[in-house]
């Protein structure tokens, strides 16, 4: 579903990004990517959105290659990509409903079939509820569900979280999380950046992928030995 | 309905610089539609002045009528030349005295009649113009016995350069406030543009398409045109009432020339804030 195959990519003023970066995530799989600040992890995400490009090497997405895919077809890939933001980027003056509609309306859904599908999307994420609420009466947790509802508009293959979790307090974030499991149970491949080791901690089957300075230093699908907890807790504090 | 509710949302969030941008074009769009009615009343002057031209050859006295029968025939085969006339010196003088009648005394009491004959050349329609009625005229000089050619130069030729200033000076003024108006147009996207860069923001993360995006933008630039031809089309019909009725008598353009000033005036809207909003875009993307 997403390949990376030793892709770099550097942004020079900062001199942060990736490099040389391998790995496979199959469909229907969930990793963190975890890593301090400036690991490369929002890099990752970014090159998997066609956000950005490679320096060299390919990414693949699905049928899409970084090598291949011209420009038109950009919006095509992300509508198999959902991506969800650490901020929400939500539309203050919309309702949640109207906020869910938006991502369909804009991506051609005819429009009888716009609100069934808000109220289905809003269902699965535990919202149907406050269709008509504006985000400002929401708890941060709420919007993030929001925000995850949206991303699914479009039924996308794979799901991608910026930090989806660094607004929220512990129990919010849970929620989120098993909230990311049911849609992954569904057979959506999520790739979840995260800082949270207590997150990481609590789901050892979940692969783990860590950066360090643009670098790959730890798969847990292709390491021998589990990740020590302590270098995790470690990686996270360095980043805090 | 979405294109619509969105160019009338753009139209309220900037509804000043909106409304520059429909002045601006208004108003070049108007300074063409006057320049155009001058231009316009010019032709048909000129078309009704064209259908009279006609160069007389002056000729010289006891030339033998052989001479002048063959001279005729080969002006009569000019490409130019619709057809010829021979006027005696009588018929000269008869017609002088039918025309002048306030001298027909001096004309009854002259002992020699000093009045020549000549050659009164048609022009077909297509060769009514200043250059080819002064190549008709140098060729017909250049007959031994011919004494003088007139053809109405002096009054031709400044009214042909009348005509091309007017539409000169209407392309000018109009071109130069047509790109005032382009550059409002740009601004005013970019405002539009910058106010929805959360939205566009959204839109390019789901998935939404370059031109989906831009339509909205694009279609405000289209009504905005539109709203300056109709404005244009107002002043223009007032300052036509206006001259009608106080200075000289005109007539109105034809419908094509307003329905060009419309194309103009749309095509200007599409086409600035297509190019604004292309640019825009550059600089948003969703992160």
């Amino acid at each position: 579903m997403i390949r990376f195959r030793c892709v770099t990519k550097v942004y020079p003023r900062s001199d942060s990004g990736i490099r040389d970066l391998s790995f496979h995530l199959r469909k229907g799989e969930f990793a963190f990517l975890t890593g301090a600040s400036g690991a490369g992890k929002t890099t990752v995400l970014r090159l998997v959105h066609f956000q950005t490009r490679p320096d060299s090497g390919e990414v693949r997405v699905s049928r899409f290659s970084s090598r291949r895919l011209r420009r038109r077809e950009v919006p095509e890939l992300r509508r198999r990509v959902g991506f969800v933001f650490q901020d929400f980027r939500l539309l203050d003056k919309l309702t949640v409903g109207d906020n869910v509609a938006f991502a369909l309306e804009v991506t051609g859904t005819p429009r009888n079939k716009i609100r069934p599908k808000v109220q289905k999307l809003l269902g699965q994420v535990g919202l149907a509820a406050r269709t008509n609420s504006y985000p400002r009466e929401l708890s941060g947790g709420e919007q993030q569900r929001v925000t995850i509802a949206r991303a699914l508009a479009t039924d996308p293959l794979v799901l991608l979280a910026d930090e989806p979790t660094g607004n929220l307090d512990e129990r919010a974030s849970l929620g989120v999380f098993r909230l990311f499991q049911r849609i992954n149970a569904l057979g959506t491949c999520v790739l979840m950046a995260t800082h949270d080791a207590g997150l990481i901690r609590r789901h050892p089957d979940v692969r783990l992928l860590e950066l360090e300075q643009g670098f790959l230093i730890f798969d847990s699908q292709t390491s021998d030995a589990p990740k020590p907890a302590a270098k995790i807790e470690s990686a996270i504090t360095e980043s805090a | 309905m979405r294109l619509v509710r969105e160019a009338i949302a753009g139209v309220r969030r900037a509804p000043l610089l909106s409304g520059l941008s429909i002045s601006s074009i208004g108003l070049s769009l108007f300074i063409v539609g006057m320049f155009a009615i001058a231009a316009h009343n010019l032709d048909a002057a000129l078309a009704d002045l064209e259908s009279m031209v006609e160069v007389v050859a002056f000729l010289a006295d006891d030339v033998p009528a052989e001479k002048l029968r063959i001279a005729q025939s080969e002006i009569e085969a000019f490409p130019e030349v619709s057809g010829v006339t021979f006027v005696s010196k009588v018929e000269a003088l008869f017609n002088a005295s039918r025309d002048l009648t306030e001298f027909s005394d001096v004309f009854s009491d002259l002992e020699v009649n000093p009045l020549p004959s000549s050659f009164e050349v048609g022009l077909r329609p297509a060769y009514r113009t200043p250059d080819a009625t002064r190549a008709v005229a140098e060729r017909l000089s250049s007959y031994a016995f011919v004494e003088d050619v007139r053809y109405g130069k002096d009054w031709v030729e400044p009214l042909f350069a009348v005509r091309r200033i007017a539409g000169g000076a209407a392309l000018m003024l109009g071109g130069g406030f047509a790109v005032g108006a382009a550059l409002l147009i740009a601004i005013a996207v970019r405002m539009a543009v910058l106010a929805r860069a959360t939205e566009i923001a959204v839109m390019r993360t789901v998935g939404a398409t370059d031109s989906y995006i831009r339509r909205p933008f694009v279609f405000e630039g289209l009504i905005t045109g539109l709203a300056g031809a109709c404005l244009a089309l107002g002043l223009t019909f007032g300052g036509f009432v206006l001259v009608d009725r106080s200075l000289i008598t005109l007539s109105w353009l034809p419908d094509t020339w307003v329905v060009g000033g419309f194309l103009v005036a749309v095509l200007l809207g599409i086409s600035a804030a297509e190019l604004a909003v292309r640019r825009e875009l550059r600089g948003i993307d969703v992160a």
